[in-house]
């Protein structure tokens, strides 16, 4: 392996035998199609190389042949775990280059579907995470189970605002989509007051885990310098102690309403990643009830129902929205030249930055932190590929 | 000419049995495992899944068998049944009931530890002759832990040898005529040296929290990577069996072997007995690894030889120091 031509960190050699062993593309643990070119002697890892690229598709390209009102429910399949937040991200920055407003409720509506989303997303992390440290045949199965349980019934609060449970299209140029349905808000509600419940009951099952702590206490730390040179954002660079987060640096889509707190964690090892993501399920159902009690009336969107697909027409310009995604920052630079498709689009993926510290803080683990570090980045390849 | 024949019949039907129980306890495995995780579990093949363990062997049996064209055939081969067959051979010296067993040897538990360390040879044999580098990197893992943790599962077995005076394994069981005396039960030295034996038994059976050698997120299945079909069943079947039989001693150790009401007069009510304490003890290893996530291999070597070796010794040496102060129990 050509580890000098590709920049990969290296442990100093010790002396033993080493091995190459290729950890994916498929793997039970790369969290879809990654391969980490792993340098190892006995079991400890002393290079990582990664390869990325296997779910490339070309989503950037594809956005110039989209209109407007069709490819946010294409944007969604970029990170496919949290599908709002990056069709988010694209419907902001055609508002920004248009100058289009958004209706209060619309706005409100827009965070509910952001914040339910993060939930869904932490619970699959939560989930696969353990599986990764604790197996298929083991206790961390037993958490990914529950951890489904709770995200099923998200995705069922998604499955009667959207009709989709996965990718949904509820955003579009100017507004949502769809208004809520009847009854949704006390559905809603009883689904967050659950899950709040049940985060109590995982922190106590994990935290009084002596193995867990045992497997995630001072494993892959990144420090608070790595941590703003590689540029990685979301949970793990609060978990680096860096307080940063978009809702609070750059609030958007009417954030600035809402009281939630943005958890930091001093420590930067896995622990602390998931102590911040724990904080941040918390929050969002905290922001999930503020927006149901302050959902205003009104209309849903600033522009009238589209007849074909090539009425929405934004003006010529350019504009970066980035929006707090699950993952950390998700932005879309956008170049409009005044048809109804984008000139230009370029995503920023917050899985492909986070990815970059791996390299930094796999060598001089063991083979079974590898894998306890990649769950903690939370990596999803659709975003990272696109 | 005689005896030979019964040996075999014994043998034949004990090996039988064996293997029904395997098919049946991973069912129990998996019904329990699925109330754990807030699901239903095989429901579909036989009324409640009955029939499912069936169904899953006729299924091995049927699914193509693939060498990988540069393993070492001869070795990779072999293996299944390198490992199978220490896996088997400790049900003989198990007493099922008074004079229930195949072999009831003087040395019985020294023949069972000695013979199920050697399921170890077919591990690697495994890991290195699929020619795989998670099945290698599994085998290292395999005879690390298994080295490690084969010795403090040594003492602290010998700790109710030591009390019941006698290596003989119906001589153990006999030592613990009631409830009362079953040597869990013994003050201080019987719990703690059933905590132990639990700890031991989930590291020797390859079992989460300690299955660093499966890693299937890892090392994606470890030393059995390559295999399927039949060689795959031989694999799981040998673990399993090896399981049983563990629980089977700590049953006979620990929980009065067939000790329960009405056992004295009927050998059989004492056998149903033993086997539903093999499988409270088999239930309890069970509840351990679907709660638990997997630690790491340092880690797994410092908890053994840091703390569950010393623990052992000391344990060893209290009971010594009180059965000679005291007398053993079973006199």
């Amino acid at each position: 392996m050509d580890i000098e031509g590709r920049q990969v960190l290296e442990m100093g050699y010790a002396g033993a035998e080493r091995l190459t062993m290729n950890m994916g593309p498929q793997h039970p643990s790369s969290h879809g199609v990654f391969r980490a070119i792993l340098t190892l002697e006995g079991e400890t890892v002393v290079a990582v190389d990664a390869v990325i690229g296997y779910l490339h598709r070309c989503h950037e390209k594809l956005s110039e042949t989209l209109t407007y009102t069709q490819y946010p429910s294409i944007a969604s399949k970029t990170d496919y775990v949290a599908a709002m937040t990056s069709e988010l991200a694209y419907v902001r920055a055609a508002e920004m280059v248009g100058k289009i407003d958004v209706p209060k409720r619309a706005q409100y509506l827009r965070v509910i579907a952001a914040e339910l989303q993060r939930v869904a997303s932490h619970c699959l992390w939560l989930g696969t995470w353990c599986l990764d440290m604790g197996g298929a045949l083991g206790g961390g199965a037993t958490v990914f189970l529950y951890c489904i349980r709770e995200r099923e019934d998200v995705l069922d609060l998604f499955e009667s605002l959207t009709g989709a449970r996965l990718l949904y299209g509820f955003h579009q140029v100017g507004g949502t989509r769809y208004d809520i349905p009847a009854g949704w808000a006390q559905k809603c509600r009883a689904t967050v007051d659950k899950i709040d419940g049940r985060i109590s009951e995982f922190e106590a099952m994990l935290e009084s885990n002596a193995f867990f702590m045992a497997r995630t206490q001072g494993v892959g730390t990144v420090s608070r310098e790595l941590a703003q040179e590689v540029g990685i954002s979301g949970p793990l660079i609060r978990g680096s102690g860096v307080n940063y987060d978009i809702r609070r640096a750059e609030p958007y889509s009417s954030y600035e309403d809402f009281d939630f707190k943005v958890p930091v964690e001093m420590a930067g090892d896995c622990l602390a990643r998931y102590r911040v993501r724990m904080v941040e399920f918390r929050e969002s159902i905290k922001i999930v009830r503020q927006a149901l009690d302050g959902l205003p009336e009104g209309p849903i969107s600033s522009r009238p129902g589209v007849k074909s697909v090539g009425q929405v027409r934004i003006p010529k310009g350019e504009a970066y929205a980035r929006v707090e995604g699950a993952r950390g920052e998700v932005g879309c630079y956008l170049i409009a030249d005044g048809s109804a498709k984008p000139y230009r689009m370029k995503w920023r993926g917050a899985s492909f930055s986070n990815l970059a510290v791996l390299p930094h803080i796999i060598p001089g683990h063991k083979v079974a932190d590898v894998v306890a570090i990649m769950g903690s980045v939370d990596p999803v390849f659709g975003e990272v590929d696109r | 000419m005689l005896s030979a024949i019964y040996a075999f019949v014994v043998g034949f039907i004990v090996l039988n049995a064996v293997v029904g129980m395997v098919t049946y306890v991973t069912l129990l495995e998996r019904k329990f495992a699925a109330r754990m995780q807030s699901r239903i579990g095989p429901y579909r093949v036989g009324p409640h899944g009955l029939l499912q363990p069936i169904a899953d062997a006729l299924k091995l049996m049927m699914k193509e068998d693939i060498v990988p064209r540069l393993a070492d055939r001869a070795v990779y081969n072999l293996a299944p049944i390198v490992f199978l067959v220490p896996c088997m051979l400790i049900f003989a010296t198990l007493p099922f009931a008074p004079g229930l067993g195949v072999a009831d040897l003087n040395i019985g538990i020294l023949f069972f530890l000695a013979v199920s360390a050697m399921e170890i040879v077919g591990l690697f044999m495994g890991g290195w002759g699929s020619n795989n580098k998670y099945a290698l990197l599994s085998a290292m893992r395999a005879v690390n832990q298994i080295i490690s943790y084969d010795l403090p599962f040594l003492f602290v077995a010998l700790v109710p040898v030591l009390l019941a005076g006698s290596l003989k394994l119906s001589d153990i069981a006999a030592a613990q005529p009631d409830v009362l005396h079953w040597f869990i039960f013994y003050p201080v030295i019987g719990q703690l040296a059933f905590l132990a034996y639990i700890v031991a038994t989930l590291a020797a059976e390859n079992r989460v929290p300690f299955d660093i050698l499966e890693a299937e997120s890892e090392l994606v299945a470890g030393f059995r990577v390559e295999y399927s079909g039949m060689k795959f069943a031989l694999i799981q079947l040998g673990e399993y069996a090896h399981m049983i039989a563990t629980s089977f001693l700590g049953a006979l150790l620990f929980l009065g072997a067939w000790d329960g009401p009405g056992s004295a007069g009927s050998p059989w009510l004492g056998a149903f007995y033993f086997l539903l304490k093999a499988m409270f003890v088999f239930l309890l290893v069970t509840w351990i690894r679907w709660s638990f996530v997997r630690i790491r291999v340092d880690q797994i070597l410092a908890i053994s030889w840091k703390l569950l070796m010393p623990v052992a010794l000391v344990l060893l040496m209290a009971t010594a120091v009180v059965v000679t102060w005291k007398g053993p129990v079973g006199g």
